[in-house]
Order: structure tokens, then sequence, then C-alpha cells
């Protein structure tokens, strides 16, 4: 499994998945995949496809079948479990409540 | 021999936690993603339902694309364009969500061109005015609104995450299709009768939209169960009409049925029957426009191809160059 949304299939153009900044400051975050023969096209077509109303100042593309995901099915193992590790959390020191600026 | 059957036991087992963890996500109203496990009929739901959306962006674009060379002003071509672009936008957001529950887009783009899929019945019919233009925008991309804002909640998160996008979008049509009837009615005589002709064509086939009535509408209660569909088609029907009613006073447009009238007890205004044999009609394919919609899309499909081979060839020759060098 790479991209959730590469099948394979009998596809002329490979998949592409696009990431678009949507102002200084922010990070890119994954928008959407598309069509496209090379990553010349693919950016281009990112920007028809995406950013038609100023919604972005960069974009990036990745080949979907270029990116690794982690396994779903060991979803519950894979990912640490919060269970009984509130003190991760600012929220678990309670006696400084009053503290002021803490 | 028992390796075997370990093998089929562990598949079973993970079906049946894939089946529970299914049932939980639903429960709770969380997002199933393209890889959970998922019954096979609402995979194939959904793929029917999201491909046949796609189709329907695609295609829309005709009926309105018919128009850009003959719009009366450059303001309104350029909004013309702008509006037929996102519907290809929309088509596009949608085939990838299709896509991430294991269906290709060629196999889609195959069933289109070959009359074997299904798209919305309202494109089939012909824009013979401007006015067209904006009775669309107003009635057609006004019910496919209200179809689709509760999608944006629906279960599958690949499809509600288009249908948020889409949605955005949306609005823009809908309004300025208004624009057009309101300019017209506010001008002559000709294109008073021009709005009113045109609104008077496309009231009942976009309140169609939403599909047959609810007891005859068989796939309509699974949907719900699935919580893809979250309101009936006559419930959204309903809806829409109480929209529209005060939306025609401010244009001053009627609308063609003499049965709306406000309903004190239920709230909601009361109207006629549609008929759903010209539904039925339509969408097997024996609309005024179906052959034509059809036909189109297959030439713009093979006359592409060659761009689309060499696009790809040119891509492939780069690519072994890059290798080699
Ligand atoms: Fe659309
Ligand atoms: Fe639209």
């Amino acid at each position: 499994m790479t991209s959730p949304g590469d099948f394979g299939g009998r596809e002329t153009w490979p998949l592409w998945e696009v990431f678009v900044r949507s102002s200084r400051g922010l990070s890119h975050v994954h928008a959407g995949s598309l069509h496209a023969p090379d990553e010349t096209m693919a950016v281009r077509n990112a920007r028809d496809l995406y950013t038609r109303r100023a919604e972005g100042i960069s974009i990036w593309v990745v080949r979907a079948s270029d990116i690794t995901a982690s396994d779903p099915d060991a979803r519950g193992s894979f990912f640490e479990s919060p269970q009984g590790k509130e003190y991760r959390h600012a929220t678990y020191y309670t006696e400084s409540d009053s503290v002021p600026h803490l | 021999m028992s390796g075997t059957k370990t093998a089929i036991t562990d598949e079973s087992s993970l079906d049946e936690a894939g089946a529970a963890r299914f049932a939980e996500l639903l429960a709770n109203d969380q997002r199933v993603e393209p890889t959970d496990w998922m019954p096979e009929g609402y995979r194939k739901t959904l793929i029917r339902q999201i491909s046949q959306h796609a189709h329907s962006e695609i295609i829309g674009m005709q009926p309105e694309g018919n128009w850009i060379t003959r719009a009366p002003s450059l303001k309104r071509k350029a909004i013309l364009m702008a509006k037929v672009q996102d519907e290809a936008g929309h088509g596009l957001y949608l085939y990838s969500a299709a896509q991430t529950l294991g269906i290709d887009r060629e196999t889609m783009f195959e069933q289109l061109i070959t009359g074997a899929a299904k798209y919305s019945s309202i494109f089939n019919y012909p824009t013979p005015t401007w006015a067209d233009m904006g009775s669309i925008g107003w009635l057609v991309d006004g019910a496919a609104i209200c179809n689709q804002v509760p999608l944006c909640r629906a279960s599958y998160g690949p499809y509600g995450r288009a249908m948020v996008r889409i949605c955005k979008e949306e609005s823009f049509h809908q309004r300025q299709g208004f624009e057009i009837l309101l300019h017209l009615m506010r001008g002559t005589e000709a294109q008073r009768a021009m709005a009113q002709e045109s609104v008077n064509r496309w009231y009942a086939p976009a309140l169609m939209m939403f599909g047959p009535p609810d007891d005859d509408s068989p796939n309509s209660r699974q949907s719900m169960d699935w919580n893809i569909k979250r309101f009936s088609n006559d419930e959204l029907r309903q809806r829409f009409v109480d929209m529209l009613v005060p939306q025609a006073e401010i244009l001053g447009v009627t609308l063609p049925d003499p049965h709306i009238k406000w309903n004190e007890e239920r709230g909601h205004f009361d109207f006629g029957e549609l008929d759903w044999a010209e539904f039925h009609e339509v969408l097997a394919g024996n609309g005024p426009a179906n052959t034509i919609r059809v036909a189109r899309r297959r030439q713009a499909h093979e006359d592409g191809a060659w761009v689309r081979e060499a696009a790809r060839a040119y891509a492939d020759a780069r690519m072994t160059e890059k290798i080699a060098s």
C-alpha cells in the first residue's frame, strides 16, 4: 500500500498527490490528487485544479507511488497508546493551577 | 494443508474485526477512510454514486459550454468560462475520490463514453436561449447545492472532502445564474418573456434532480443507514421548493406549478406532482440530448488521445535520459 489514492490500474498518466501552502508561515497541506505525465505538468495541473481562487502561493507534487504509508492494520500496535500517559499533557499538573504565568 | 486453514481463519477473523470497526465508525458518525475495511456493498454503492456524480459534472459542462462563444458581454463570457472550468474541476475531484475505492479512471471514462454509466438526467435537456444560463445557475446549481451540502458529511472521507471543496465553489454558480435572470427580468418585454419561458422549462427537471419519491427509491434506506445520504429525496425536494418560492418572487418570475401554496399546518409549501414517466424516459437515454452529450464526450476523449500519449512518451523519454546521464 503506497498512497491511499493509488490503486494502479491501466492509467495513461501516473497519479500525483498535491500539497498547497495557502499563505506564508503555514505548512503545505494535502489538497487532493491528479493525473499528469510528468512533474512539470503535474504542477501546472495542480495550479489549475486546486488554486483557481488564490488558495495557494506554493505547490508541492509527489508521485503517489513514491509515498510510503504506515500499515493501516497495525494502527493499534504502531501508534503509542495514550492510555495512562496523561502526564504528557500540561493539564496533568494541577497543583500549579493557581500559580500565575505557569 | 493446516497452513492454508490457518490463513483462512486469519482472514475471516480480520474481516470480523474490520466489520466491527466499520460498525463502530458509523455508530459514532466518524469517517471511513480508503484503507479501512468496508462491506462490498458499501464500496460498490460509493463507486457507483461518486462516479455518476463525476460524470454529471463533466457532461454538465456541455449545456453551458454551448453559450460561451455567444455570451452577451465579455464579463458574462469570463464568468461562464470560470463556471464551466469549475465543473471540470468538480469532475476531477470526484474521479479522484472514486479512485480511492479501487476503480481506475480509464474504466470510468470508458463507462461514460460507451453509455454504460448514468449521469444526472438534467444535462440531457437542451439550452436554446441565453436565459437558460440563468436558469441552470439558479435552479440546477441550486438543486445541486441542496443535495450536496449534506454530502459534505458523507461517511466516506474522500467523498466528503471533495464535496466540501465543491460546495464552496457552487454558491458562485447559483448567484451568477440568479443575476442573469434578474437582469433579464429588469429588461425589455422580450427579455422578461425569455426568462420566464426558460424557468418554465427548467423548474420541473430541477426538482427531479433529487431523485424519485421516497416510496419509489429502494436504495435510499441503505444509503442512509451507511451515513452516505443524510436526508431523503422528498425532504430535500421540499427544502428546495421552500427556498425557491421567495426567490422567484424577488425575480418576478412565476414558477410553473399552479399547486404551489403555503401550508400553514406543515410549515412548508405544497407543490404539484411531477411527471416521473418523463424522468425515467430521460434517465433511460431517451431525453432530448442524451445521444449528443455522450457522442461529444466520446469525441473529445478520442481526439485528445494523441495529446495524452505524446505527453506520456515525452515524460518517458526524459526519464530515460535522466537515468542515462
Ligand atoms: Fe459542479
Ligand atoms: Fe455548479
